[in-house]
């Protein structure tokens, strides 16, 4: 099985529908799309491992933005331009400089390496990640989960603005204005806690 | 196959070079406007009218030498002039600076990239801008210099907002997200004489994205990230040689792009009022066009150059009060006394 074909039906909730030329790696000569998939998903997981073990905060917070932009190219791939561009626009535009800036306000030096061998945190990390690990080989490899077909017709269709825009005024309209009260009430306390005097 | 390779590549040297060379003639005109402001001559020995003044200076920069401080971080030192340039230099790619025009038998779009959320690009890309000046003020490990990128990240997160709601107004009265699309959309008429340009019809948002633009280029009189009298020089205090000019050239193409972007989405982009009707061949009407294009962009950036020396610098907490308690708001009501005028018309 394909991963990348598995991604794709995984994300949209469609199967059994030829997205793109590109099937099977293995047998396919190597297209431009598998390239860039293999590529994006390397240059995804090595700065993910590079954001963890850096001790600069701010390398760690370059390394995060490097990959926002390694996704925004893998969802560019499976035709998903808007929550491409707005993973950029949203992730690694506004929340990551709000990050940096924060991070250079309080001027965080380099962080310091722990004296403990062996603790019970490694230990229940080791397994927790094993799990999480497991649990994703398990779903993308061997899962025969029935997702819904599709409503669209083209792959293509999916991932556009106003398919994006439809979905979520008719179908999921209820979700959508709930986080909208979410985000409301996370806006309010910020603005209580950061105010010292409410007159 | 072949031709569309070859269109490819001329559309990408033709842009660059265009971009570069329009890039180093807009400081020239900025010194020689602010010379004409400040009653001086300005640049006027080297070559005519002082015009290779700019290309000299260029390279003069790239023969000093590049200094990097001590105890400046060198990879992201490195990396910050980089990212500004780069930033500036890419969002100009979706900007269509003519409507289409006839080359090896095939209708050619007068843009590099035709994308279909070419507006969240272009949002997207510029708000990566603010990276280059950030890194460059912490990386350089001087307090002046930090200040200017700490000034910078605050200023720019509080005017994107303010810029993105304002091109929310255009997006409900064109509805699309393709730049080609919205200036066609501008091509038709009001009454049967008014151009049907953005600006007539989203006046509001016209003013907050000018003005957001002027934060957004780091120009006076939001220029506190590189405030000279507190900061030497801001984020760029540490840099020498061909950083700094990357640097330089990356402030007037951040100007020469949002001049471009306030013409396609407000001033009818390419768009020459009733060339329709003179009865022209197409492609003479393609270069008119262009040459339309050309003109709206140089009067948008002079106006850029003459705001920037008739109005003195903000004082910073005027810059935040102005940003989030005039221009937010401002441009909240603009969208929804937009959706309300377009509920009544349908």
């Amino acid at each position: 099985m394909d991963s990348h074909a598995v991604a794709t039906g995984a994300l949209y909730g469609y199967r059994n529908q030829k997205s793109s030329s590109t099937n099977n790696f293995f047998e396919s000569s190597v297209t431009l799309e598998t390239f860039l998939f293999y590529t994006l998903g390397a240059v995804s997981v090595g700065s993910a491992l590079m954001m963890v073990t850096r001790r600069s905060p701010v390398m760690s917070a370059l390394y995060l933005i490097l990959n926002f932009f390694a996704l925004g190219g893998l969802y560019l791939s499976l035709h998903a331009q808007f929550i491409a561009f707005i993973q950029i626009l949203v992730y690694a535009g506004a929340i990551m400089v709000l990050f940096v800036f924060v991070i250079m306000l309080l001027n965080l030096g380099d962080e310091k390496k722990l004296n403990e061998r062996f603790s019970w945190k490694k230990i229940v990390g080791a397994g927790l990640s094993f799990g999480v690990l497991m649990e994703l080989i398990f779903v993308f490899a061997f899962s025969k989960a029935n997702l819904p077909p599709s409503h669209f017709e083209k792959a293509t269709d999916i991932g556009t603005v106003e398919n994006i825009g439809m979905q979520l005024f008719t179908t999921f309209l209820f979700p959508f204005e709930v986080t909208s009260v979410l985000l409301l009430a996370a806006i309010v306390g910020a603005v209580v806690l950061a105010k010292k005097k409410l007159n | 196959m072949g031709s569309l390779l070859l269109i490819s590549v001329i559309k990408f040297v033709a842009y660059v070079s265009i971009v570069l060379v329009t890039v180093i003639m807009l400081v020239y005109a900025e010194r020689r406007v602010s010379a004409f402001i400040q009653n001086r001559l300005g640049p006027n020995r080297v070559g005519p009218w002082g015009l290779f003044q700019a290309l000299v200076d260029v390279v003069k920069l790239l023969l000093k030498e590049d200094i990097v401080p001590k105890n400046a971080y060198k990879p992201v030192h490195d990396l910050a002039p980089i990212i500004s340039i780069a930033v500036a230099l890419s969002t100009f790619a979706v900007i269509p600076f003519g409507n289409t025009i006839e080359l090896f038998g095939t209708q050619v779009k007068l843009m590099i990239a035709d994308v279909n959320v070419g507006i969240l690009y272009l949002l997207s890309i510029t708000s990566l801008g603010v990276y280059g000046v950030t890194l460059a003020g912490w990386s350089s490990n001087n307090k002046y210099s930090l200040l200017g990128g700490l000034r910078s990240s605050a200023q720019l997160i509080s005017y994107e907002l303010s810029m993105g709601l304002s091109i929310i107004g255009v997006l409900m009265v064109c509805g699309t997200l393709r730049l080609d699309q919205i200036v066609l959309h501008q091509t038709t008429y009001l009454w049967g004489w008014l151009p049907a340009w953005n600006i007539f019809l989203q006046p509001v948002a016209f003013f907050t994205f000018f003005i957001a633009a002027f934060a957004e280029t780091n120009r006076l009189p939001f220029d506190l990230p590189e405030a000279e009298p507190e900061l030497v020089g801001g984020y760029h205090t540490e840099y020498t040689g061909l950083k700094f000019g990357l640097f330089f050239l990356a402030e007037y193409a951040n100007m020469f792009t949002a001049g471009a972007v306030i013409t396609t989405l407000f001033l009818g982009g390419w768009h020459l009022p009733y060339a329709e009707y003179l009865g022209l061949s197409p492609t003479m009407l393609s270069i008119l066009q262009v040459l339309t294009f050309c003109v709206k962009l140089v009067l948008v950036e002079l106006f850029f150059i003459v705001v920037r020396w008739t109005i003195p610098r903000f004082r910073y907490d005027q810059l935040m009060n102005i940003g989030w308690k005039v221009m937010l708001p401002l441009t909240l009501a603009n969208v929804l006394v937009t959706g309300a005028v377009m509920l009544l018309i349908q």
